[in-house]
């Protein structure tokens, strides 16, 4: 299959991006300056991002909606207010996880937006489960563009003006050069930020503005970095389809409303594993010393029993050291629990502490 | 000391006397990106041709520093391990990695000198 590339791969070639092939399209992993100055950039400054890889799925229609896909999610849609974003899971009856998802209700519908190694998935998966009653749209024809860092909210707020009004997890409908724009304060990396959904023939255009004005395109490997300080979780990684919410510690996700009723898919696991507690959880890992244990490293407890595997592991930048983040029994699970990690045959010591490592800069509120 | 000759594995080595000093090249570091975490030979111990000596790790991902010649491991630099940083800034010059006592000097005439490696990195990149 022929590799696909975004509306801005000739932008980023002409930044001499090294790219990759992530999830069937050519993506830049980093441009010249390397990822440790792409992290320390984006949280001084103001990183651009992008992500139209990721699939952006409009799906069209009034309560009738918020109802069916309150069967699906495991959400509170019914009070949710119109341009207010939630993240979540689309599940399988055990809880297992397809995809993590941000979903936002739209004065239309709602906008959902999908991993890219999953979202053809996903569409295929919750067209079975609507049925034909709703238009949906897992629309080619937009970009997605982030951008984070402290100075984002000045920079992008000088190109479409009201941006700066947006609070976290919020998203409203712009007009910039003639055209809509839809633009959530979110992000992915533990700054304040927004993502801006733009028709593809604007996105080139639009992102030279945002570098004229200040930013810099920064490539997947540092928002791998920033995402594992900010204690965020990859699909495929932290989370999957043997995986659950419960265990990956996202309860916090799951509406409080939804869980003395359920009749969402999964919810029975879920419910179960909220009263009982999972076996296994995600947790944070600090390896001690400058030792870096990537995915699928073994933990172990001080008798020589497996006790668990890491997901992610790199060196943070920001955290000035090596970060990961794994599942352990849940025995281990407490923060300081001193744990052993076996890299290149040998075991070193490593203690479970509390995420994010890097503390976030979301902006909760505007005045 | 000798002409600096360089390995397919991307290391680089100089002798004077039967102390050879073995690092990464200047195109290696680029391949690698930012440099987070060296890991050494033991002094004392002996390391074989070819075989692994080392460890450095990117951000990215961890690669094996091989020998490119066998000896007794006589000198580290721990400056590197302490800051791995100084790798990408002078790989071939004060970022060395380890020094090793030859036993067999012959194993340097199989190596590349400069414009022969640089030629060989060239078409290993594209």
């Amino acid at each position: 299959m022929e590799i696909k590339k975004t509306s801005l791969n000739k932008l980023h070639q002409s930044k001499n991006a090294k790219f990759v092939e992530f999830a069937g399209y050519e993506m830049p992993i980093q441009y010249s300056k390397g990822i440790i100055e792409e992290h320390k950039f984006t949280r001084s400054h103001s990183g651009i991002f992008d992500v139209s890889h990721m699939g952006q799925l409009f799906i069209y229609g009034d309560e009738t909606l918020t109802e069916e896909l309150e069967k699906i999610f495991p959400l509170d849609l019914k009070n949710l207010k119109q341009n207010c974003s939630k993240y979540s899971f689309l599940m399988n009856e055990d809880a297992g996880i397809y995809d993590d998802l941000i979903i936002t209700k739209i004065e239309e519908g709602y906008l959902i937006i999908l991993n890219a190694a999953c979202k053809d998935k996903d569409f295929e998966i919750l067209s079975n489960l609507l049925g034909s009653k709703f238009k949906m749209n897992l629309d080619n024809n937009r970009s997605l563009i982030a951008i984070q860092g402290p100075k984002s909210v000045e920079i992008l707020n000088s190109i479409i003006n009201g941006v700066d009004q947006l609070n976290f997890m919020t998203g409203n409908w712009f007009d910039s050069d003639n055209q809509k724009l839809f633009v959530t304060r979110s992000g992915y990396t533990g700054e304040d930020g927004f993502e801006i959904s733009i028709s593809n023939d604007k996105a080139e255009k639009f992102v030279e503005n945002l570098i004229e004005k200040g930013a810099q395109l920064i490539g997947l490997g540092a928002r791998d970095t920033l995402r594992l300080e900010a204690g965020l979780c990859l699909y495929g990684h932290e989370l999957d389809i043997n995986k659950t919410p419960v265990e990956a510690n996202l309860r916090w996700a799951i509406s409080k409303s939804r869980l003395s009723n359920g009749g969402f898919i999964g919810s029975k696991k879920i419910m179960n594993q909220m009263q009982d507690g999972a076996s296994q959880i995600r947790v944070g890992i600090k390896p001690e010393g400058r030792l870096i244990a990537r995915e699928k490293t073994k933990i172990f407890d001080d008798t020589d029993t497996q006790i668990g595997e890491i997901t992610s592991g790199t060196f943070g930048p920001s955290v000035n050291g090596p970060i990961a983040m794994g599942y352990v029994n849940k025995e281990f699970s407490k923060v300081d629990t001193k744990i052993l990690l076996e890299v290149r045959g040998k075991k070193h010591p490593a203690n479970v502490c509390a995420l994010p490592f890097y503390k976030k800069n979301y902006v909760k509120g505007v005045n | 000391m000798s002409e600096v000759k360089f390995s397919k594995e991307h290391e680089w080595i100089t002798l004077e006397g039967d102390v050879a000093t073995i690092g990464i090249t200047k195109h290696a570091t680029e391949m690698l990106g930012d440099i987070v975490f060296a890991e050494l030979p033991e002094k004392g111990s002996n390391v074989e041709k070819d075989g692994t000596a080392g460890v450095v790790e990117s951000t990215k991902a961890a690669s094996d520093v091989y020998t490119p010649v066998s000896g007794e491991v006589v000198d580290t630099n721990q400056a590197i391990v302490d800051d791995p940083s100084k790798i990408n800034e002078d790989p071939e010059g004060s970022a060395w990695f380890f020094k090793l006592k030859m036993k067999d000097q012959s194993e340097m005439d199989s190596l590349m000198n400069k414009e022969e490696y640089d030629k060989f990195a060239k078409e290993s990149a594209s």
